[in-house]
């Protein structure tokens, strides 16, 4: 029998479980979405689900559920590994352009204490704008090329600025305008899809099973997920952005990465930052 | 095809050249044909990953099956090949099948 | 060039506790790079740590060791503003110190 035949019906298995579970019946009429009251079922079901963490501590991830976990970050925090990608971050973020301009130039305030206030939706352009996006255009737009959203700058600049705004609550916006709310809505859409060739969507793990076990991780829940970005992973030895992360979740669930700051990953980080408005910004984070 | 001699040891010393050349024949004739198959299913494979890059949903596995398909060609072995390129156009549908039944699936996991 | 080492060590009744962080990209020599190339091992061989003239923490390390490694200890002795020399050298023979004051 030929290695094809063997396989072609197990790789159809999670489509078949999709079919199965669309047999189901169910009816959900395609409302507008009411942005306000779905943030706080979304808040509602993590604070139902685990009634003994603080609202604030969510944004602490595995740490918020596992009491080992906890006590060895603590520690670490007391000499954090991502000291050194911040201390570059700020060092890149002060270093001027070669037209004597900087990053402090393109944003309000200077760049500092604004983290919790990305991503928001630019009329004007009715899109998504993120941190990572804004950076990368304020160095176009002062004649520099862009870097890696995937890369060690990024990740270091991205930390100094949420660094700047630790403590200060997610403070996201959707401004009255159909194609803000399209956003959310796809970025909403994009969290629930199952995606790769195993089938699951960022809800399957981060709604159903934040707390338990995936492999040897624990696993996150959603609410306050990027509360804590950029971060460094043990895993990875260095510090990941927002778009770094996207990415892997996606190449683990054996889906083919889009790219970074595609539109559907800007929507996705957009839902997912708007969910957890009133959470207080604790990155950059140091996670395993 | 018949081949006959005048005399019986004419037709001993034939026999095997015949069968020879039976072999060489067949042998190409099963290349050529091995090799339309494989281009036949890597186009197969290819339009259905396609449509799921359109669907902004391809699979790794899918890009990795193709990718041997690809290299098992280049050293000629076809059948193998094509093999891999039937299982890359089913895990392409696979991925198609997917998107398309997300597309309302996902509202069962919303919290709500 | 910012020092590749930070510390901090507290005294609390008469034992003192130090925390180490350091950058070095500690390279096993068995990782290779985006064209195949080995990157060549690149490691802190020695770690010292003293005190007062005396030894308070050696450490010989190898390949296993991770990328800006953590180190945490503690040592009998050290009152608050005695002077801790912290020092490394790796396997190419680069070497980095830095004292601080017990906290």
């Amino acid at each position: 029998m030929r290695s094809w035949q063997v396989f072609w019906p197990i790789s159809i298995l999670p489509a078949i479980a999709a079919l199965m579970v669309l047999s189901v019946p169910q009816a959900f009429a395609d409302d507008p979405p009411d942005p306000a009251a779905e943030a706080k079922a979304f808040r509602d079901y993590f604070i139902h689900k685990f009634s003994d963490v603080k609202l604030e501590n969510f944004v602490n991830g595995p740490y918020s559920l596992n009491e080992g976990m906890r006590r060895q970050w603590q520690e670490i925090e007391q000499f954090p590994p991502y000291e050194f990608s911040l201390e570059k971050g700020k060092e890149l973020f002060a270093r001027p352009f070669t037209n004597g301009k900087n990053y402090g130039d393109c944003f309000p305030n200077h760049g500092i204490g604004i983290r919790q206030n990305y991503p928001y939706f630019d009329t004007k352009a009715g899109e998504v704008v993120t941190l990572e996006l804004a950076l990368n255009d304020c160095r176009k737009a002062n004649g520099e090329p862009a870097i890696s959203y995937l890369g060690d700058d990024m990740a270091a600049l991205t930390a100094y600025m949420a660094f700047t705004s630790r403590g200060k609550p997610f403070d996201i916006k959707i401004p009255d305008d159909p194609r803000a709310l399209d956003a959310y809505r796809n970025g909403k859409r994009y969290f629930y899809t199952r995606r790769g060739q195993l089938n699951f969507s960022c809800a399957t793990c981060h709604v159903q099973y934040p707390g338990e076990r995936l492999r040897a991780e624990v696993l996150a829940p959603a609410l306050g997920i990027l509360n804590a970005m950029p971060i460094y992973r043990s895993e990875w030895g260095s510090m990941g952005t927002i778009s770094r992360r996207f990415a892997t979740c996606n190449s683990q669930t054996r889906g083919v990465p889009l790219e970074p700051q595609s539109q559907e990953y800007r929507d996705l980080e957009y839902y997912l930052s708007y969910v957890s408005n009133g959470l207080p910004i604790s990155g950059p984070g140091a996670r395993p | 095809m018949t081949v006959t001699a005048s005399t019986a040891s004419g037709q001993l010393f034939l026999w095997p050249l015949v069968a020879l050349s039976l072999v060489g024949c067949a042998a190409s004739a099963n290349a050529a044909g091995s090799q339309s198959d494989f281009e036949t299913a890597y186009a197969a494979a290819d339009a259905a990953e396609q449509e799921a890059g359109h669907l902004r949903n391809r699979w790794t596995v899918t890009e990795t099956a193709l990718a041997g398909a690809r290299k098992a060609a280049g050293e000629g072995d076809f059948d193998r090949a094509r093999d891999m390129a039937r299982e890359a156009e089913a895990l392409a549908k696979a991925s198609v099948f997917q998107a398309k039944s997300e597309k309302e699936a996902w509202k069962n996991l919303e919290i709500r | 060039m910012a020092s590749s080492i930070r510390v901090r060590a507290i005294a609390n009744g008469g034992i003192t506790e130090v925390q180490t962080l350091i950058q070095h990209p500690m390279d096993s020599g068995f990782i290779k790079d985006e064209n195949g190339q080995f990157i060549p091992a690149h490691f802190i061989q020695e770690l010292t740590f003293e005190h007062d003239g005396r030894k308070v923490f050696v450490a010989d390390w190898g390949t296993a060791v991770a990328k800006d490694p953590y180190v945490k200890f503690s040592f009998k002795g050290g009152n608050k503003g005695d002077d801790l020399k912290v020092g490394w050298i790796d396997n190419q023979g680069t070497t980095d110190t830095t004292t601080v004051k017990i906290q």
